[in-house]
């Protein structure tokens, strides 16, 4: 098989490494001028918008939690090794903690007792943040559609369910690319906004904790906005 | 396990200590049993612990649903230097739900019998700390009993998204 090289340039343009070296040298000497100015600018910029180009960061750096629920977690360590490597997109780096997480991955079935501490995990999570319900359990309960267990669904917006028991990590990986692909494509700025769900927190702003404070959750109290 | 001869001997036993401790005997399929007055249950135990029965092994509940007594709670004991297996048996009834704790004797007995209590609500008398041990503390009933209802929810899918729960945008 003949490999044939191409240069990266348009047509007529140094291809040669040497060449565009030479080139960059005049351009900073001020030597350039004309129409070879135009085209050493137009080969090199690029304009977006800032929204997009956050939406590009954010994309290709999320920090997923740290956080494994059952047999999925398994699945979802596997994207981590080599074989997948999520660290080609930039997701590698698992977080210990929710203030530093921007993904929190449901790995596995919620019982009962769980969910009100993954739900406050979520809440502790700082915005603009995501879910990914992954496995059978924790979209639609699965094979353990009983009394222990309770959809994800119900207590906190999920952005991609990842179907599966367990998703096999291709699968997931193909969740995380779904995801990826949201993020980039718009970027409204809470889950609230991205479900249209405003008007619905539990705790409004000034109504603990004096005006303007959000959040404030009085000792023992479980519920969170 | 003990034989069936070697049962009944044991049987006989804990009979000639206590004439209404053994209710009866059951050897089936090479497993050995001993019914149990679960009054007397600490008693049968501690006999058959001095007599090897040193181990544990498990402890858990059962619903003879629609049998009465309807709850039973199953001992599995092992002697480890015979490798020697008998179960003890006792019933109680959902009505009077109690029978006397084990963790004196077996201090293991502590996690497995919080379970028998969570699923079955068999309330160990004695136990130093009878709470549930895997539903949350305020769940109502208790799921393993044949009457509890099983529950779920209805699976969200495209035809039905519109009036289900899972509805978001």
């Amino acid at each position: 098989m003949e490999v044939k090289r191409e240069g990266l340039g348009p047509p007529g343009a140094p291809s040669d490494f040497r060449a565009r070296q030479l080139l960059a040298r005049d351009m900073l000497r001020g030597d350039l001028e004309g129409e070879a100015l135009n085209l050493y600018v137009e080969e090199r910029v690029m304009t977006t918008t800032l929204e997009k180009a956050v939406a590009w960061s954010q994309g290709n750096s999320i920090y997923p939690m740290t956080f494994g629920l059952a047999c999925c977690a398994i699945e979802m360590m596997t994207i981590v090794g080599a074989r997948m490597d999520i660290a080609r997109f930039g997701w590698e780096a698992f977080r210990a903690s929710p203030r530093q997480a921007d993904l929190l991955i449901l790995s596995g079935r919620v019982s009962v007792k769980m969910a009100p501490v993954i739900r406050r995990i979520y809440d502790q999570m700082l915005e603009p943040k995501w879910a990914i319900s992954m496995g059978a359990c924790c979209s639609s309960m699965g094979v353990f559609n009983n009394y222990a267990l309770v959809p994800a669904d119900k207590f906190m917006p999920i952005d991609v369910h990842v179907p599966g028991c367990p998703p096999r990590p291709e699968a997931l990986m193909h969740g995380i690319l779904r995801l990826r692909d949201k993020i980039h494509g718009h970027r409204p700025d809470g889950w609230r906004e991205r479900y249209d769900a405003v008007g619905t927190e539990e705790v409004l702003a000034g109504e603990q904790g004096g005006a303007g404070a959000i959040n404030v959750l009085a000792p023992g109290d479980t519920a969170g906005a | 396990m003990p034989d069936a001869t070697g049962l009944e001997l044991t049987a006989h036993e804990l009979r000639d200590a206590n004439a209404e401790a053994v209710l009866g005997t059951t050897f089936y399929r090479g497993r050995a049993e001993l019914q149990v007055a679960p009054a007397h249950v600490v008693e049968v135990l501690t006999t058959l612990r001095g007599k090897g029965y040193r181990t544990l092994a498990s402890l858990h509940g059962v619903d003879y649903y629609p049998d009465e007594p309807r709850l039973g709670v199953l001992y599995e004991l092992l002697d480890m230097k015979q490798v020697d297996r008998i179960s003890v048996k006792a019933r109680v009834s959902t009505e009077d739900p109690h029978i006397p704790t084990a963790t004196g004797l077996f201090p293991g007995a502590e996690f497995p019998e919080r379970e028998v209590f969570d699923m079955f609500g068999v309330v160990f008398d004695g136990h130093p700390d009878m709470r549930r041990i895997l539903m949350p503390e305020d769940f109502p009933g208790f799921p393993q009993r044949r009457d509890f209802p099983i529950g779920g929810e209805p699976v969200l899918f495209t035809y039905n998204e519109e009036n289900s729960y899972g509805k978001w945008q």
